[in-house]
């Protein structure tokens, strides 16, 4: 049983079960570890049952405190996919779980640290695993879990209050990667940082998928001298370059290990089909039927509440992700150019990053011909933004809504921000 | 006609600093004047221009630029009395040596008597700096440690956060402003953009209003609480 955000408490019958089926649990697991798995079910029970959160982190939290190496023994002898990069961590495991088929043991909560993967693998048995990973916990999680397979997605500036520098989350990619010899990578082979962690791999699967955003990878990884982008490759002096022996590509349609794939996703954006195209890659490395895959992934519509249309003060609203400056601009431009009012809401707590400036990487130019009602903590600073970039803008107040010049807005939300829209409004 | 030159943006352009350039052009525009950005690419010479914006960015791009720079005409216009605006990476730049991954001393340009070291944390978090009667506000996130020569104006005396060492932040000459403060820093302060804007243009602003003065109100009472 994997628990969604939204989804009610289980049952005191269920309670009762977990208690009694501690006596049946896999024998990797020693005593130590089958009390910290009954301490995280209970705990997470009892923290959705008082309403203090999503309750999957904090049991995993107190199960990691009596057994460090709970995470280990739990993902013993399983089949397990990481995913980790800046952006799409979250709809690519969705994908990856939804095109495995069947019960898959998944994070799909966002709690992407270790003590949601804990949570995700006490509340679910099933051989078949997919677990998104938070940037900067890939090494650890990687050593603990043993992966048949880590796909990477792409790696550019995000909370940089938090993780300050990307080149250092590759080193760290990069260190983890060369002492996994079992291990595939499925990699994207157009993001220099995912290639410099990833070379050093024993097997990886390179994906030549459409990367827009570069403007991290600026300068080489390896040698720090410019790095040259031309014609759908890219290389730097020392004689580091875009991979060449290319597992999957989308130049002329999606094609996987050979076998063309006609994805046709419910998902809207490009991105989404960058990020179809790698899960349908690693699901490759774990003998799945792709054809049978792909049917499942491209009926997908709705990831985490993403993309999601929902019912508001009478208004309907689709509900969109962006966290930082490569996933607003890939965000930005599935809004139709047809004048409409679009909202768009800022936060800058700590899930968020503390420092907006990014919004100054941000193309809101885009937005011109819109006119953008300003939300949030941060809404000030989006003003501001917006206003230095000639947009039309509105203070907004959640209190005193204008009616809308449309029957569906486009509601733009970094992460706090978007989990605030998503508790405001109702399924449509 | 102003010229903002914007340097290296992609390797200077970490935390949103090319706001700057934006920013004050945008001002400049709205008092009824010609502005113009150049955004100054790694393999572009330097232009001519009224005021050269240097931002932050991480330790390999910062040793890039700082090499790009040495090989240009960049000092030189400088020395000749160019204005900058620079701000964290670039501030340490145009020092006499800065620490970056590998090397603790890496030569800086060498136009401004001070030197910054690795500080024994990295600060991130609001920083809020007097200078002369008022404020400006930013966010800092460096692990720059930055002492100033003898006879190098600070920019102003840190309130909140660590900038240059604890207590002062930046450093002012007759034509370089430098600071810690990201935001970016024109963005959250409308009135140092002003200043600015004032005297490389050489002559007096009138008032312009705008959401930026309640930002700046509101960041004011958020952050002097």
């Amino acid at each position: 049983m994997v628990l969604q955000k939204d989804q009610p408490p289980p049952g005191w019958s269920f309670c009762l079960f977990e208690v009694v089926s501690v006596a049946s649990m896999p024998p990797a697991l020693s005593g130590r570890d089958r009390v910290a798995k009954t301490v995280v079910r209970t705990v997470n029970f009892l923290a959705r049952l008082s309403s203090r959160g999503s309750g999957t982190v904090i049991g995993g939290s107190v199960g990691l405190v009596l057994a460090p190496s709970l995470l280990t023994n739990l993902a013993r002898s399983r089949d397990v996919i990481l995913v980790s990069g800046t952006n799409g961590k979250t709809t690519t495991s969705a994908m990856i779980a939804a095109g495995w088929g069947g019960v898959v043991a998944t994070n799909n909560t966002g709690s992407n640290m270790p003590a949601g993967h804990v949570a995700a693998l006490v509340a679910s048995s099933s051989s078949s695993v997919v677990l998104e990973v938070d940037e900067g916990w890939l090494a650890e999680v990687a050593r603990a879990t043993r992966p048949r397979v880590v796909a990477l997605l792409n790696l550019s500036r995000d909370q940089l209050d938090r993780a300050n520098e990307v080149r250092h989350i590759a080193e760290r990619w990069r260190d983890v990667l060369g002492e996994m010899r079992e291990t595939t990578v499925v990699a994207n082979a157009n993001d220099p940082l995912v290639v410099y962690a990833a070379e050093v791999a024993e097997h990886v699967a390179w994906c030549d998928v459409p990367t827009p955003w570069t403007s991290d990878a600026i300068s080489c990884p390896r040698c720090t001298k410019p790095l040259h982008f031309d014609n759908a490759t890219w290389w730097s002096d020392c004689g580091f370059c875009k991979p060449r022996e290319l597992v999957t590509s989308m130049r002329d349609g999606l094609v996987v290990r050979g076998t063309p794939l006609d994805l046709d996703l419910a998902l809207p954006g490009s991105f989404n089909e960058a990020n179809a195209a790698m899960a349908l890659t690693a699901l490759s490395c774990v003998a799945v039927d792709l054809s049978k895959a792909l049917h499942r992934i491209n009926a997908l519509s709705s990831v985490a509440g993403r993309f999601s249309v929902r019912r508001w003060q009478g208004q309907t609203l689709r509900l969109l992700l962006a966290k930082n400056p490569s996933g607003f601009s890939a965000m930005l431009a599935t809004i139709p150019n047809d004048g409409a009012d679009v909202w768009v809401s800022i936060n800058a707590r700590v899930a968020d990053g503390r420092d907006p400036s990014w919004l100054y990487d941000v193309p809101f130019e885009l937005l011109r011909g819109h006119r953008v009602y300003c939300f949030g903590d941060r809404k000030l600073d989006l003003a501001t933004r917006l206003d230095y970039a000639n947009v039309d803008f509105v203070v907004a107040n959640e209190r005193s809504m204008p009616t809308p010049s449309v029957d569906s807005i486009a509601v733009l939300a970094n992460y706090t921000a978007f989990q605030e829209w998503r508790t405001r409004t109702v399924e449509c | 006609m102003l010229k903002v030159a914007l340097l290296y943006p992609e390797l200077l352009g970490t935390y949103g600093d090319g706001g700057n350039a934006l920013v004050l052009a945008e001002r400049a525009r709205r008092r009824g004047l010609e502005a113009e950005v150049i955004n100054v690419g790694i393999n572009d010479e330097i232009p001519d221009a009224s005021l050269y914006l240097l931002g932050g960015g991480e330790d390999g791009p910062q040793r890039l630029s700082a090499e790009l720079l040495r090989a240009s005409s960049f000092a030189s216009r400088v020395r000749d009395g160019s204005y900058v605006v620079a701000i964290c990476a670039g501030l340490q730049i145009l020092g006499a040596s800065f620490a970056v991954e590998g090397d603790d001393e890496f030569e800086g340009l060498g136009l401004v008597d001070v030197t910054t070291r690795r500080g024994e944390t990295r600060s991130v978090g609001e920083l809020v700096v007097r200078v002369g009667e008022r404020t400006i506000m930013g966010f800092e996130n460096h692990g720059g440690r930055t002492t100033l020569g003898a006879g190098v104006t600070p920019l102003g005396t840190v309130e909140r956060g660590r900038g240059n060492d604890g207590s002062l932040d930046g450093y002012l000459t007759s034509t370089i402003w430098a600071s810690y403060a990201h935001g970016p820093l024109m963005a959250m302060n409308p009135w140092f953009a002003d200043e600015v804007l004032s005297r490389v243009i050489a002559r007096e602003l009138e008032p312009l209003e705008s959401v930026a003065d309640q930002l700046y109100e509101e960041r004011l009472a958020t952050l002097a609480r």
